[in-house]
């Protein structure tokens, strides 16, 4: 069978704006988008740029928006979608080219809520233990890869660039309420700006993106009751 | 001519995030801005009538014939819906807020919203649409 991938493209060196350009690439129903992807790149036309590493929904490079939606190419299969397949870039973030996009300042805000365990050293060699049930309250967010598959879903984050933004804040969830960390008290300041959590409508669009299937909205609802009880 | 390598700033207009599709979520946050602004609207509109009580009783009483008028019945049925629907899904921001699991059941929050809207709400309009069928017999 056939479909028809249509892809914005844009080269900075040549173009003032984005445009679509349309493929009828042939397709197996269990072929991934990526795949698709590959295939017209190969076939059609070698300069058609998009990111991907692992293939296996690991990495988190090829988050794009594929019908509408932020999914990642490598998880998403031809039948789950119509005869056509229409593939942007994440919105919301700057275009380098085609379906590339500059992570930069999505990484910057990631960096900026200290996500690494912050502990003094432990005595001894001893490990730091943690119960199940301590382990519990944030495993759900330890899942994320990074995709920003989230982040650019998010109509909070579309109307203000500065907003730190889903993935951030699921990251900053999973060393808050680690048990073994000792900075919470300093993330909770950092998120407590006003492009921190309170930009959060409750919109879902995160986590109904997320290729890992994180409850996103829970945990920044819980973050921002914990930014208000601090 | 010189070769450009900037990246293209993202667009923000309408139509870009019209392009996005999102599910009940997005919806419920479209409506909840959209009757919010409607509900602004109607405080405007309530401050300058009030106002008229004192300052200017015969406008007072003009504005309130327009009120009473089928179009003015029409504009209050569609502001209390406006009303009525940013009331209820706040409560269910409110409800999620403090018990985030719910989040879990944010679609089932947002069909009961809807439940209670045309349950509460179509009693509500009939009470106050009726006098237009009286003055139409
Ligand atoms: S290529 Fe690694 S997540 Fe899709």
């Amino acid at each position: 069978m056939d479909v028809e991938l249509r892809i914005q493209r844009f080269d900075p060196e040549t173009d003032q704006a984005p445009h679509w350009q349309s493929f009828t690439v042939p397709v197996e129903p269990m072929d991934r988008v990526l795949d698709v992807l590959t295939r017209a790149k190969e076939q059609f036309d070698g300069s058609i740029t998009f990111r991907r590493s692992c293939a296996h929904g690991v990495c988190g490079s090829d988050a794009l928006m594929i019908n509408g939606r932020n999914r990642l190419a490598c998880k998403l299969r031809v039948e789950q979608l119509g005869r056509t397949i229409t593939v942007a870039p994440l919105p919301g973030l700057p275009v380098v080219k085609d379906l590339v996009v500059d992570m930069e300042g999505f990484f910057g805000k990631y960096r900026s809520v200290m996500p690494f365990l912050v502990a003094a050293e432990p005595e001894g060699s001893g490990e730091r233990l943690q119960s199940a049930e301590q382990r519990e309250v944030y495993d759900d967010t330890t899942k994320c890869i990074l995709c920003a598959a989230c982040t650019t879903s998010c109509p909070s984050f579309w109307a203000e660039p500065e907003y730190v933004g889903p993935a951030a804040i699921v990251n900053a969830h999973r060393f808050i309420f680690d048990s073994r960390d000792e900075a919470a008290h300093e993330r909770l300041e950092i998120l407590a700006d006003e492009d921190g959590v309170w930009r959060c409508r409750t919109t879902f669009n995160c986590v109904e993106a997320c290729p890992r299937g994180i409850n996103i909205t829970k945990a920044i609802l819980e973050v921002s009751a914990a930014v208000g009880a601090r | 001519m010189a070769r450009s390598t900037a990246p293209l700033p993202p667009r923000r207009t309408l139509k870009d995030y019209l392009a996005y599709r999102g599910g009940e979520g997005m919806v419920a946050w479209a409506f909840h801005r959209i009757s919010g602004v409607a509900v602004w609207a109607f405080v405007l509109l309530h401050v300058l009538d009030i106002y008229f009580v004192g300052g200017n009783p015969q406008a007072y009483n003009e504005l309130l014939k327009i009120y009473a008028s089928p179009a003015g019945r029409m504009m209050e049925t569609l502001l209390g819906a406006a009303l009525f629907y940013h009331a209820l899904n706040g409560m269910r921001i409110v409800v999620m807020d403090f018990w985030p699991a719910l989040t879990a059941y944010h679609r089932t929050l947002w069909r009961i919203v809807w439940v209670l809207f045309f349950a509460i709400g179509i009693p509500g309009a009939y009470i106050i649409l009726k006098p237009i069928w009286e003055v139409v017999r």
